[in-house]
């Protein structure tokens, strides 16, 4: 049956299929021998604590990670040479810096979850507190005027720092003037701001002298304050991105300089500019302090920003915790978490769109 | 140690090596013959009804980056309805010298210039002459693609015109006769709607030239237009450069010599040793790749160096 041609390649018959293999991987042998590298480790700084007068949570961790550190280092060594040991042992290292970082922000996540759910209920989102006080029953009243108060306040700042912000950075890397320098400083020196200086700037400069009265208005204007230097930084970034052949392309088809921002370098940065106007205000949804100098913080819904103490999610926390009873604390808990959860559904957008490739 | 890495041992293997590549280039390029003939078989197009302006005139162009000197003393005079091909080893200052052509060399902060180019007849660097005006009688075809990434390939072809605030009576003829004359209409007409990013770079590139047409130049510059593309979309690109040239001047940038004599009616070399680039050798592209009168446009335009 077999005839013999001069075909080189092996027949269809014979070849076997290959199985997608990934040898770069750590294999599983590797990972197992890891485990009792740690597990040593483990038992080394138990051991340590037991036998010496060091007692306690925090030498234990620390003995660990110098353990973790070592035992790499001399298991690397002996595996594949020194620079392999330095290696590993500078993994281990940085595996625990990345853990040290992580454990305040799980830590704050944790306390704000476990503490705010139980103050949530269903009328929180719905009623605002005209009518009852922060020590009433925790289900009475709710937070609806925070989040109006809130959100008002951030689309005013907005509406005043985006287009400022936006300019900012578009001098800085279209226009390229002679200011371009001391700009970007300013900008950076700017976002050093402490807040509490942007409230007292509106409070000397507009409340005293001019509206002598609170408002959510002059609360927006603090915060529009704090907010252009975080969006002109990022924007400033985005449009860094865009190549230079677009400008040049838009240039040499008879486009001005300012057609050509608007039309071709700033829609190519669209994605970019999103995150940057997301960043803006998740930056400063949760200010409090010019909140609690500008804005009088009132108790019930108030959408005029020019006429009224107006609340806001960090007055209510505020003012909750201050009054000290048990159902305040619990409404002031329940109060970070709904501001928490907004602020990081404003980052996850933000990250969405940011990984979104510009096309 | 072996004796392989010391510095002298490396420099005669360096040298041998080369010695090799020159004798390779000058079997393979029994050039003058074959290049003159391709320049030579070209057929010479009829002098056009339709011609857009009367031409680009340079004068006496200098250009420098700061200090540096880059570009001296180049005339040539571009006739309305030829290609002209402008060739020269890289840094020479092709790409400075054309980009003197629409204005679009003062776009770098350091640049300085000195001389006249005329359009029309009109010098484009005189006082009060408005920059947008020109670079929409003047376009330019860059070497990488760059269409708008936030528009579709329809949106990109009338850019031009959005850019300029032009109004455009049937902006749906426009398109499709500027990607006709661009060689992309068959492959895209289905799907204009498309980012233009979704094309393939050829392609990519003809819907950069179609752009550049919707504004109906006088004058097209084209800084290596294919360095980038396959044989295939070239070849289709440097039709659309024929057709083109019935009724525009235009002036391409090629290391391509093939190409050059391909398209080309006539010929600029360009040579820096060392000094400001300079025009060695002007003339009609048949006269330069069969018998140029300078030696060193000889070696060049045969691959003897550069
Ligand atoms: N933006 C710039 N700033 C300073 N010098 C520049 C700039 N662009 C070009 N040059 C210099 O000007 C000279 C000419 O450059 P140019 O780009 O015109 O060369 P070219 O002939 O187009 O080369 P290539 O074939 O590689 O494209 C080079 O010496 C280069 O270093
Ligand atoms: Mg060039």
């Amino acid at each position: 049956m077999s005839i013999e041609t001069d075909n080189p390649l092996p027949s269809k018959e014979k070849k076997i299929t290959p199985q997608p293999q990934t040898p770069w991987k750590t294999s599983g042998t590797e990972r197992a021998s890891s485990l009792i590298f740690i597990l040593a480790a483990a038992a080394a700084s138990y051991m340590t604590v037991a036998l010496t007068p060091m007692k306690g949570i925090l030498p234990l961790t620390l003995l660990f990670f110098i353990f973790a550190a070592l035992f790499s280092f001399i298991r690397g060594n002996r595996s594949r040479g020194i620079v392999a040991g330095q290696d590993s042992a500078a993994g281990v290292v940085m595996a625990i810096g990345m853990f040290v970082a992580l454990l305040p922000i799980a830590s704050i996540l944790y306390t704000t979850v476990s503490k705010g759910l139980p103050g949530l209920h269903r009328g929180l989102l719905f009623n605002d507190m005209s009518a009852a006080t922060p020590t009433d029953p925790i289900t009475e009243g709710g937070l609806s005027h925070a989040i109006v108060g809130t959100f008002v306040m951030v689309m005013i700042s907005l509406a005043i720092a985006l287009p400022l912000g936006l300019l900012t950075a578009i001098y800085i890397t279209e226009i390229r003037g002679r200011f371009t320098r001391p700009i970007r400083f300013l900008v950076q020196a700017m976002s050093g701001v402490p807040s509490i200086v942007a409230g007292l700037f509106i409070l000397s400069a507009f409340v005293y002298p001019i509206t002598k009265t609170f408002s959510g208005l002059m609360g927006s204007l603090a915060l529009s304050i704090l907010m252009i230097p975080t969006i002109a930084r990022t924007a400033e970034e985005v449009l860094r991105l865009i190549p230079e052949d677009l400008r040049e392309a838009g240039l040499a088809l008879g486009g001005t300089q300012w057609r050509t921002v608007a039309m071709v370098v700033v829609p190519a940065a669209r994605s970019g500019l999103v995150t940057a106007v997301i960043l803006g205000i998740a930056r400063v949804a949760g200010e409090t302090a010019p909140i609690l100098l500008l804005t009088g913080g009132g108790d019930q819904i108030n959408i005029n920003p020019v006429e009224g103490a107006m609340g806001s999610l960090p007055f209510y926390i505020w003012k909750s915790f201050f009054f000290g009873s048990e159902e305040a604390v619990a409404r002031g808990w329940a109060g970070l978490l709904v501001l928490l959860t907004l602020v990081l559904i404003l980052f996850a957008t933000a990250r969405f769109f940011s990984t979104r490739k510009v096309r | 140690m072996t004796m392989s890495t010391t510095p002298e041992s490396l420099s005669a293997k360096q040298k041998e090596l080369e010695k090799k590549m020159t004798e390779e280039r000058s079997q393979s390029h029994t050039a003058p013959a074959s290049l003159a003939s391709v320049a030579q078989t070209k057929v010479s197009r009829p002098a056009g009804a339709k011609r857009l302006g009367t031409g680009l005139e340079a004068r006496g162009v200098h250009a420098w980056f700061g200090k540096n000197h880059v570009l001296s003393d180049i005339s040539v005079d571009f006739a309305s309805g030829t290609v002209t091909a402008l060739i020269g080893p890289s840094g020479c200052g092709k790409s400075t010298f054309i980009r003197t052509l629409n204005r679009m060399h003062e776009f770098i902060p350091t640049a300085a210039m000195a001389g006249e180019v005329l359009l029309d007849g009109k010098d484009i660097y005189a006082p009060g002459t408005d920059v947008t005006k020109i670079r929409l009688k003047v376009g330019m075809v860059f070497q990488k693609p760059n269409p708008f990434p936030s528009m579709t390939i329809g949106e990109n072809v009338l850019a031009g015109l959005r850019l300029a605030q032009l109004k455009s009576t049937n902006k749906d003829d426009l398109v499709e006769e500027c990607l006709i004359r661009a060689g992309l209409w068959n492959e895209v007409k289905d799907r204009l709607d498309e980012h233009g990013g979704a094309l393939s770079g050829g392609q990519q590139q003809r819907l950069c030239i179609a752009r550049s047409l919707a504004v109906s130049p006088h004058v097209l510059l084209m800084d290596e237009p294919c360095s980038a593309l396959d044989p295939g979309s070239t070849l289709r690109i440097e039709e659309t450069i024929s057709e083109l040239a019935e009724s525009m001047t235009i002036i391409i940038v090629t290391h391509n010599m093939q190409q050059a004599a391909r398209v080309s009616d006539y010929t600029a070399f360009f040579l820096s040793d060392g000094g400001p680039g300079e025009m060695v050798e002007y003339g009609k592209t048949s006269e330069i790749f069969s018998n140029p009168k300078d030696k060193r446009t000889e070696n060049y335009v045969t691959g003897r160096f550069g």
